[in-house]
């Protein structure tokens, strides 16, 4: 059995810089507490050394020149704790939630796949890289001595079995997550490495500080010993930023939502799974609008909402963050908020990767994810609501169907079913088009509409429909088809036409032609 | 002399050798795949619709563009085909498709309001690839609006739809697209048909009671077509070579029924007359024994 320990250290740090990379390079403090007496708690090396230390104030670590000042930024740090679950949980299901900056899993069975564990410490180390994470692993077949030794050790580490103590006792024992109370006692006896502890005797040290010393000495010693607290899989992916300077423009936006996709893409690529849709939420800045209010007549200013949402839903699921960014831009490209954006926050929905199986003889189909970039372009020209495959409904009313979603599944080819008939089509005119009808008894004999003046050649009608009459909405017609010639065009013309007197309006409309 | 052109020709073998292979073999153009429309009579006549190129069909209202669009799209979507209308005007009707056996769920229908969305759409289309048919619906766009297209539209539209093997169709009122097209039609319609006329006067107009729109015989005439032809018509034999036909004469005429009766009237009446190639001599025939 061996268990492998993951420690970020400094991660309050590597949260924020795992969203804004390009803060690494200079020298970053991150304060907190009640305003206006902040204090850095966590900083960068190249802080460090400019002489930027823990506790200090934000008016004194503002006297060195260059440093970046940011306040925590609790966000970040959940959703680069979730990323390192997420690679904890791509290697082994039973995994521990052990603290935000640590995660313990059970390694067992893995070195036939990977393996040594050697191997597998690397593959760890280099998967949350890939995250963002700069990570300590240790592996160990005493789940509490792999603990210890990542926290305490830099890069991949391999504890041979019986060997605990050995790499424990040069340790300090603040590694060990002592009490503040314990950390006094063990500084007043002189004990300052694990070693020491391990020395003590255990009765001794029982009797003076309980029950807590003796498990600390079992753990100083390579003997500590539990079964791992195993946390439920999580199936939520968030990414969040929150901006110091508001962005307005689609440009910049662009890049920051790159960044948070590539980021969630990453995980769901950890995780063996797709995304299937996304949430998009912002926060905005406060910000008004001149609105003209038609009831007093006066122009008033209004306060915008200070929230905006919006869901792109995927016909297929996908983690390709190019084509989930071009996706979002032709989203926002017509609906972009009107307010600056202080806050972003993503949301994706997970599914299964699809797994399409093609056929030798199925003729060729549209890409699902280029089809969808496609579509959202077109959306983009005509309008959402008008591009799409029509779907009839079960109504008599004329013209009667609704647009739904467009998407693709491969069917094997049908046999082609031969016709002896072409059946004639009709062009419908929408909105239908009124038009003046001179009548002869009840019959039409001439036709005017869209500027034409028509005779009627020959007639076919009236026939009655009607329905929906316990609707609010009924429909009542008669309609006519109508054979019209238009002697006084160049040249003459000559059509077909379907009109309908509408019992209700009492008005005649042309509803379209027949071609 | 001989001497020196074997000489010429080893000349020219051996320092293409590696790029070209054979670069003096006569290779026999292939043929370009079609696709039937669904109408036998066009089909014999046209071959069917060809891959990979634009196909232009033009005429009056009337005339039976809409059907052949019908037609064929229901033949492409009963072949799994994925389609795509454009509709200039938003014209399309639904349940007259679906009647006519076009399958909706792999119709992706662009509803647009003027040519500019309409043109927009279709490149976007062609560039994102993998239809069977994409439709660009003018038909009722005025046709001076249309005619202000430039020709580098058209050409530009020609060059994205080449060596894919999607068709692109355009129906509009006149001929625009020219030499871009590779397939023109124009159609006219001959005559209507009515059930139950029991009368027939020099008066134009003629109400019968209870009369039914039958359909209409619409005659269709191959003005440009850029592509292999059975030699079903006597005019053109087969060549084994593509032969460009401009300014080819051929016309065909079929019948188009009515689908089911527009409202709740049933249609008893007897079906068309089957469809039938007529050469061109015999309806000028025809037309002199009948004129009007």
């Amino acid at each position: 059995m061996a268990f492998g320990a993951i420690f970020v250290p400094n991660f309050t740090v590597q949260a924020v810089l795992r969203s804004e990379p390009e803060l690494g390079v200079r020298p970053l403090a991150l304060i907190d507490g009640p305003p206006p007496t902040y204090r850095v708690v966590a900083l960068n090396h190249l802080a460090a050394l400019l002489g930027v230390t823990v506790g200090m104030t934000k008016a004194a670590a503002t006297q060195f020149p260059g440093v970046e000042i940011r306040p925590i930024a609790k966000v970040q740090e959940v959703a680069a704790h979730s990323a390192l679950l997420d690679v904890a949980w791509s290697f082994s299901p039973r995994v521990e939630n052990t603290a935000p900056d640590t995660v313990l899993a059970d390694l067992s069975g893995l070195t036939t796949l990977l393996g040594s564990y050697e191997n597998i410490a690397t593959i760890v180390v280099s998967k949350c890289s890939e995250v963002g994470l700069t990570v300590q692993v240790a592996v160990s077949a005493n789940v509490e001595t792999a603990r210890v030794v990542a926290r305490a050790l830099p890069g991949a580490t391999v504890i041979p079995q019986g060997h605990e103590a050995k790499y424990l006792e040069t340790l300090p024992i603040t590694m060990l997550s002592l009490s503040q109370e314990l950390s006094e006692v063990f500084e007043r006896w002189g004990v300052k490495t694990c070693k020491a502890l391990a020395s003590l005797p255990v009765i001794s040290l029982s009797e003076c500080v309980g029950q807590e010393g003796v498990r600390l000495h079992a753990i100083a010693s390579g003997k500590g010993m539990r079964s791992l607290v195993i946390s439920e899989l999580a199936h939520s992916f968030e990414e969040s930023l929150e901006l110091d300077d508001a962005v307005e423009e689609l440009e910049p936006l662009s890049f920051l939502l790159g960044r948070l996709l590539d980021q969630l893409c990453v995980r769901f690529v950890a995780r063996s799974l797709a995304i299937r849709a996304i949430h998009l939420q912002f926060e905005l800045e406060p910000a008004f609008e001149d609105a003209f209010d038609s009831a007093s007549e006066f122009v008033r200013t209004r306060q915008l909402p200070g929230a905006y949402a919006c869901t792109l839903e995927l016909p297929v699921p996908s983690r390709d963050s190019k084509l989930l960014l071009k996706l979002v831009r032709l989203r926002l490209q017509s609906t972009l908020p009107k307010a600056p954006i202080q806050k972003i926050h993503l949301t994706a929905e997970p599914a299964h990767t699809r797994v399409m199986q093609g056929g030798l003889f199925v003729p060729e189909v549209p890409d699902p994810e280029k089809l969808e970039l496609t579509i959202a372009r077109i959306a983009n020209v005509v309008g959402e609501n008008n591009v799409g495959s029509p779907q009839l409904q079960d109504s008599h009313r004329p013209d009667s169907f609704r647009m739904q979603r467009f998407s693709v599944s491969p069917t094997p080819s049908p046999a082609l079913e031969t016709k002896s008939e072409t059946k004639i089509a009709f062009r419908a005119y929408r909105p239908p088009v009124l038009a003046k009808i001179k009548l002869r008894g009840a019959r039409p004999i001439h036709a005017d509409f869209l500027g034409r003046s028509g005779d009627v050649i020959n007639a076919s009608g009236p026939w009655r429909t009607s329905g929906d009459w316990w609707e609010d909405d009924p429909w009542q017609q008669d309609a006519w088809d109508l054979e019209l010639a238009f002697p006084y065009e160049t040249p003459p013309a000559q059509g077909l036409y379907r009109i309908c007197f509408d019992s209700r309006q009492k008005k005649w409309f042309v509803q379209g032609a027949y071609d | 002399m001989r001497l020196t052109s074997a000489a010429l020709r080893l000349q020219v073998e051996s320092a293409l050798a590696g790029r070209v292979a054979s670069p003096f073999r006569l290779r026999e153009p292939e043929p370009t795949p079609t696709a039937p429309v669904g109408i036998p009579a066009l089909d014999e006549s046209t071959g069917g619709l060809p891959r990979g190129s634009l196909t232009e069909i033009y005429g009056p209202v009337s005339a039976g563009k809409t059907s052949i669009l019908l037609s064929a799209l229901a033949g492409r979507t009963t072949n799994a085909e994925v389609c795509a209308l454009v509709d200039a005007q938003d014209a399309f009707d639904p349940s007259r498709a679906q009647s006519a056996g076009v399958s909706l769920q792999r119709l992706l229908w662009i509803r647009c309001r003027g040519l500019d969305q309409a043109f927009r759409s279709t490149d976007l289309l062609l560039h994102g690839g993998g239809f069977g048919l994409i439709a660009m619906d003018l038909s009722d766009v005025p046709a001076r609006l249309v005619r202000q297209i430039p020709l580098n539209v058209w050409f530009r539209l020609r060059r994205a739809v080449e060596s894919t093997p999607t068709i692109l169709l355009v129906l509009s009122q006149e001929s625009n697209a020219k030499t871009c097209a590779s397939l023109v039609l124009r159609l006219e319609n001959e005559s209507t048909a009515w059930s139950l006329q029991c009368r027939r006067s020099a008066s134009r107009i003629v109400h019968t009671p209870s009369c039914l729109l039958d359909g209409w015989t619409t005659a269709a005439e191959i003005v440009r077509s850029r592509m292999q032809r059975a030699s079903s018509s006597p005019h053109h034999e087969r060549t084994g070579a593509i032969a460009a036909c401009e300014d080819s004469k051929d016309r065909v005429r079929f019948a188009l029924g009515s689908a089911s009766i527009p409202l709740s009237a049933r249609h008893s009446q007897s079906q068309a007359a089957p469809a039938r190639v007529i050469p061109f001599s015999e309806l000028e025939k025809e037309r002199m024994q009948n004129p009007g």
